[in-house]
């Protein structure tokens, strides 16, 4: 295990409990856009919402943003490998 | 690995305990890695056995036209068995749990994987699966007769046990997750001094592919499972047409997982492969970064191409078209594969000892899998071919002409080292002849029936088909007689069988420096790594160590 391993981040309170209002905040927004009847925008803007979702609690809740890059780079693998996946299954419900 | 240690006489791993207990107990409480995979083999190869012998049945009900010893609910249910068998509880977990765990950490220069204890965890959770999908038969409701597949809508009316069989493969999916972060950490974290990545045996890098789609592809299987068990006991419509659910929804969703399961369950073996051809042709492998890189691009491709089991199910001709380019894509790194192997036995000194055999068996068995798999991704011819019997022999060469045919070769390449004993070639060789000629004779007929438009899963056939029948079910016989008779002559060589040396084959991965069995811990001191994988340069040292 390298020194960088063992480093504590601290990361304030503060930061969680805005992180937290954040994720609450898009939920809602999220529940609010579904009702409103965008047709099928309404899918790719829930999916967008939790990509953010995923992101904020990805890097600050599990600590990934002052991870190694190596974490990084597997972690962007598996993002790109799921957003194919998404795409590829649009591809049959659009233009089905 | 001119370092690398040569056992002097010591115990053997099966002699000695890893933790205070003796007899059943060290086994059962065991976090040496080789000790679980042999528990995986014993738990792997029972179900594969029980498999084979539901397959014999099924043959046998179809070798005359109308009802011969079963009923159409019966039958059902045993395909049923037989696929979920097959598939979640042996080709799944069978390379990777018993070899990849064996074989993984000697070949890395490791003296255990890096959590033995999350791998012992990983065990149990397969024996709690598999006691669920076993207890699933026997519960009120009776088996499951939906198919391995568990298509909607039919599996959410079905009446027979389809939830707890569907909890079963949640919890199977958790043992493959875990295995799979423990092969990946193992890689990244314990390779012995001078082991590069690209010093690493094959194995180990088809291994550690397989293990990126486990951790992966499996949750998506997983939430599949809770969706349908939720719609099930709720009513909830996601996927059922009549609650307003998407039912071709789920098969994106099943095939999500279960496309790139195929390659979980074919990766591992063409690593094997590339581990025994190189040591009966004595030349170092062909293009080794290649092959390589290739199990990395067939597990990532592999993700891409889950539609092409759909292509008559609804979906749209857009996204049909589309699956239909990326599966010919997958098609070159398999070739890239073949190519690079036959290239490394050309103007190679063969030995044509049983491993390469069975390897042999499996070039020509995999190939007529891979290329009638074009077949099927065209998507003219696979509209006349979806659901007949073409499919289902395409499957068999590829699955059990693939990967069983590689369970089998492995047997035979590592059995000498994890044993210590010495099976008799001769009987082996028969055993290669016997299995090729049974293996074709029963799935074969398969291709032509199919083509002629027999559908697969069906009870009965009309007369035309007697023939074709008769000569799979004959296979049948011959191909299950063969397995058997493998069976028996390694419990004769593991009672009495010649002590095998620590070098039978002439390999000169590590596992080929230490004894034969292995120590606990398998080395004495951990080795330096100075030649590339394949250097047969090594053997004269090897001799003098």
């Amino acid at each position: 295990m390298s020194e960088h391993d063992n480093k504590v981040h601290h990361i304030s309170y503060g930061t969680y409990i805005l992180v937290w209002v954040a994720l609450l905040a898009f939920t809602s927004i999220t529940v609010t856009i579904a009702g409103i009847g965008l047709g099928r925008y309404t899918l790719f803007i829930a999916l967008l919402i939790a990509a953010i979702k995923s992101t904020l609690v990805i890097n600050i809740f599990m600590h990934i943003k002052f991870d190694e890059p190596i974490f990084k780079v597997f972690l962007a693998l598996s993002g790109v490998t799921l957003l194919i996946i998404f795409a590829l299954t649009f591809f049959d419900v659009l233009f089905r | 690995m001119a370092d690398a240690t040569t056992a002097v006489a010591e115990k053997p791993y099966y002699q000695v305990s890893t933790n205070k207990h003796s007899g059943i107990l060290s086994w059962l409480l065991t976090t040496d890695h080789k000790r679980i995979g042999l528990m995986y083999f014993a738990a792997i190869i029972t179900f594969f056995l029980v498999g084979v012998i539901i397959g014999v049945l099924m043959r046998l009900e179809l070798i005359a036209p109308g009802r011969t010893i079963m009923g159409p609910q019966t039958y059902n249910e045993l395909f049923t068995l037989h696929g979920v068998i097959m598939i979640f509880l042996f080709i799944i977990p069978g390379l990777p749990a018993i070899f990849g765990n064996f074989f993984l950490p000697i070949q890395i220069g490791a003296r255990d994987v890096a959590f033995p204890r999350l791998n012992l965890l990983s065990y149990y959770i397969y024996v709690i699966g598999a006691i669920m999908a076993l207890t699933s038969l026997f519960l009120p409701g009776g088996p499951i007769d939906t198919g391995w597949t568990f298509y909607i809508p039919y599996s959410i009316r079905s009446t027979t046990n389809v939830s707890m069989a569907l909890l079963a493969a949640f919890v199977l999916g958790f043992s493959s997750i875990l295995t799979g972060i423990n092969f990946i950490t193992t890689v990244h974290r314990m390779r012995a001094p001078g082991m590069g990545w690209f010093r690493m045996p094959l194995f180990v890098w088809a291994t550690y592919a397989t293990a990126w789609i486990q951790v992966i592809a499996t949750p998506v299987i997983g939430i599949t499972i809770l969706l349908v068990v939720i719609e099930r006991a709720f009513g909830v419509g996601i996927f059922d047409p009549a609650l307003g659910g998407d039912p071709i929804l789920f098969q994106h969703l099943f095939w999500i997982y279960s496309h790139p399961a195929v390659y979980i369950m074919i990766l591992p073996a063409m690593g094997v492969v590339s581990e025994i051809i190189p040591t009966f042709s004595r030349r170092t492998i062909f293009g080794y970064k290649q092959i390589a890189y290739s199990s990395l691009a067939i597990a990532f491709i592999g993700y891409l191409v889950w539609g092409h089991h759909m292509f008559s199910s609804g979906m749209s001709d857009t996204d049909a078209m589309i699956f239909s380019l990326l599966t010919f894509l997958v098609a070159l790194p398999s070739g890239v594969k073949i190519f690079n192997w036959v290239a490394t036995m050309y103007k190679g000194s063969i030995d044509p000892q049983p491993p390469f055999l069975w390897v042999m068996a499996f070039i020509v068995l995999f190939s007529i899998g891979g290329l009638t798999g074009l077949v099927l991704g065209s998507l003219a011819t696979d509209i006349h071919l979806t659901d007949t019997y073409f499919v289902v022999a395409h499957f068999h060469y590829v699955m059990f002409g693939g990967t069983g045919t590689i369970f089998f070769a492995a047997l035979h390449y590592w059995f000498p080292k994890m044993f210590g004993k010495m099976y008799n070639i001769k009987f082996s060789k028969i055993a290669v002849v016997t299995y090729f000629i049974g293996f074709n004779m029963l799935y074969f007929p398969k291709f032509i029936m199919g083509y002629m438009g027999m559908p697969r899963r069906y009870y009965d056939y009309l007369p035309m088909f007697t023939p074709y029948q008769r000569i799979s079910t004959i296979g049948s016989w011959i191909l299950a007689g063969t397995i058997f008779f493998m069976v028996g002559y390694f419990i004769h060589a593991l009672y009495k069988g010649k002590k095998a040396t620590s070098n039978p084959w002439g390999g000169v991965t590590l596992e080929w420096h230490i004894s034969s069995p292995p120590i606990m811990e398998n080395f004495h001191e951990i080795p330096t790594i100075t030649h590339e994988p394949y250097d047969f340069s090594q053997l004269k040292e090897m001799k003098n160590e």
